[in-house]
């Protein structure tokens, strides 16, 4: 037993007889929790459609403007993955300097992640789009920022200061001997940071970092009140193309149904993956 | 207060620096109602948002299946639809559903107004959350503790009401700390439907008077305030409340 643990580390404890069963088990439960949610959504998506108008025209409609949402909709997942990769490596460095030990890089760290953990995400994103320049000069060429650019940026911010936290949160969630065994070994605080205590928190983080990610694609949609051509604003395109007040709760179901679609089996995964790594 | 005002108005004439809404009446009386909104909107989507998530966290405690499927599935959808689409589905799609009346001039009006559709989808959005998060709190009492109130002669109900909701409550209130905070964050998507919260008047006031720069930072500085508001409220209840015995030394 004690031979394992220095082989496999900490967590072999989970490899109890029966516990490898016991959550594979709870992954397939997963599984067939997401087929049937989202054969619950295809199914009230059809019921609806089919209820609000007795011709199958809406139906017709809904498929006839599939390819364009779905052009939108890429564009919402293009902006989250924007803004996941700056803000997973804006956030470690924030989160690293809310932990460092010279006050003058700590105190801004965390008054910086304060204040934009705090703020509404719309109202950092007017911000971005007001006040980031339309046009940019790079070598003598003129480039237009096109506006799912600069929404994306303002996507980042938060991400940023909320991964800032989580990495925080699970830097001093490591227990302090490591702290004290790396420097006892003679590793500089920074060495100690990246050789010791990151490469372990990546499990603790990993959880939380899938429901920012989630979060954040749940909040791509406010990028169609600032004018980026997402999901949500070929949806309301779509709908005064149509100009049918019927279509109204069928269009707007199925879009809900796309993002659920997409963010449930992460919410799910995430759970998983907690209940796995959960210390019991 | 006028003191006050002339200062203001005399900063934006020697420094550019134009805060309308510390000098002009029109834009005070407009920021402030605004303000109001949004409190209004917080506070009555908190309300009612605690008591979905503890009608909801009750309902998957009961050993029937119906009640608790329902609502899991309504859990799982609020959580993880975006807000926004959910306010304009709640405000356009189910809204145009909803019969206008007449007022007195014959104008037509709707029944259901956007205020009251932006407290609706807030209120259920945040309740998912408060679902989950009075779940947790239920699940972490110790299962002796609902035992020993059973030898006691309690019944389910009467355990469940006087034993396991006021230790929950204290279990859960640091997460649901958390959820209100998201929710007055959340309050500005009302925006998007045109309630005159403070992000849509700072909107026409920084459209009238192209300030819109101040504005900005007027409305961060604004949030963080009302965000520290509600965590210090918060973090004074939880600590009136703590059980003693648990969790780290009073400070």
């Amino acid at each position: 037993m004690t031979n394992d643990r220095a082989r496999f580390g900490p967590h072999v404890g989970i490899d109890l007889p029966g516990a490898r069963e016991r959550t594979s088990w709870a992954l397939n439960r997963d599984l067939a929790g997401v087929l049937l949610a989202i054969l619950t959504v295809v199914v009230i998506v059809l019921v609806v459609a089919l209820l609000s108008g007795t011709d199958t025209g809406l139906v017709g409609a809904l498929i006839k403007w599939t390819p364009f949402m779905a052009r939108g909709f890429l564009l919402n997942v293009v902006m989250s993955l924007f803004a996941i990769f700056f803000g997973t490596i804006g956030g470690i460095f924030l989160g690293m300097g809310q932990l460092a030990p010279t006050r003058w890089i700590s105190t801004p760290s965390k008054v910086l992640t304060q204040f934009f953990r705090n703020a509404p995400w719309l109202v950092l994103l007017f911000y971005c789009i007001f006040l980031l320049p339309f046009q940019v000069r790079i070598g003598g060429e003129t480039y237009t920022i096109a506006s799912w650019l600069r929404a994306a940026i303002g996507f980042t911010i938060p991400v940023v200061a909320n991964f800032s936290e989580i990495v925080r949160g699970a830097m001093q969630s490591i227990p302090s001997g490591q702290w004290e065994a790396a420097r006892s070994l003679g590793y500089r605080w920074r060495q100690t940071v990246t050789s010791v205590v990151l490469p372990q928190c990546i499990k603790r983080m990993l959880p939380p970092w899938m429901n920012l990610y989630a979060i954040l694609l749940m909040a791509t949609p406010l990028a169609s009140i600032v004018g980026a051509e997402e999901a949500l604003t070929n949806a309301r395109t779509a709908l005064q193309a149509e100009s049918d007040s019927r279509l109204l709760l069928p269009l707007y179901a199925y879009l809900l149904s796309w993002f659920f679609i997409y963010c449930y089996p992460i919410a799910r995964f995430s759970m998983a993956l907690e209940r796995r790594f959960a210390v019991r | 207060m006028d003191a006050i005002t002339d200062f203001f108005r005399e900063l934006h004439e020697r420094s550019g620096i134009n805060l309308t809404i510390l000098y002009d009446p029109f834009d005070i009386e407009r920021f402030f109602h605004g303000l109001l909104v949004t409190i209004e909107l917080f506070l009555v989507s908190a309300v009612v948002s605690v008591i979905i998530g503890l009608i909801g966290a009750g309902c998957l405690t009961l050993p029937y299946r119906v009640p608790k499927a329902i609502t899991r599935g309504y859990v799982a959808f609020f959580r993880n639809t975006p807000p926004l689409i959910q306010m304009y589905f709640f405000y356009f799609a189910i809204g145009a559903l909803i019969p206008a009346t007449k007022n007195a001039y014959g104008f037509p009006e709707e029944l259901v107004d956007n205020l009251d559709w932006a407290l609706i989808a807030l209120s259920l959005y945040a309740g998912a959350f408060n679902i989950e998060i009075f779940r947790s709190g239920i699940e972490a009492i110790h299962r002796s503790i609902v035992e020993a109130a059973a030898v006691l002669g309690y019944s389910k109900v009467a355990a469940f009401v006087y034993v396991m909701v006021p230790l929950a409550w204290r279990i859960s209130l640091p997460a649901l700390c958390n959820n209100l905070i998201e929710l007055l964050k959340t309050t500005t998507l009302a925006y998007a439907i045109g309630v005159p919260e403070l992000l849509y008047v700072s909107n026409q006031i920084w459209s009238d008077n192209i300030n819109t720069f101040e504005m900005m930072n007027v409305l961060l500085v604004v949030y963080l305030v009302l965000v520290g508001v509600v965590a210090l409220a918060m973090h004074r209840w939880e600590r009136a409340l703590r059980l003693p015995g648990f969790g780290a030394a009073r400070s």
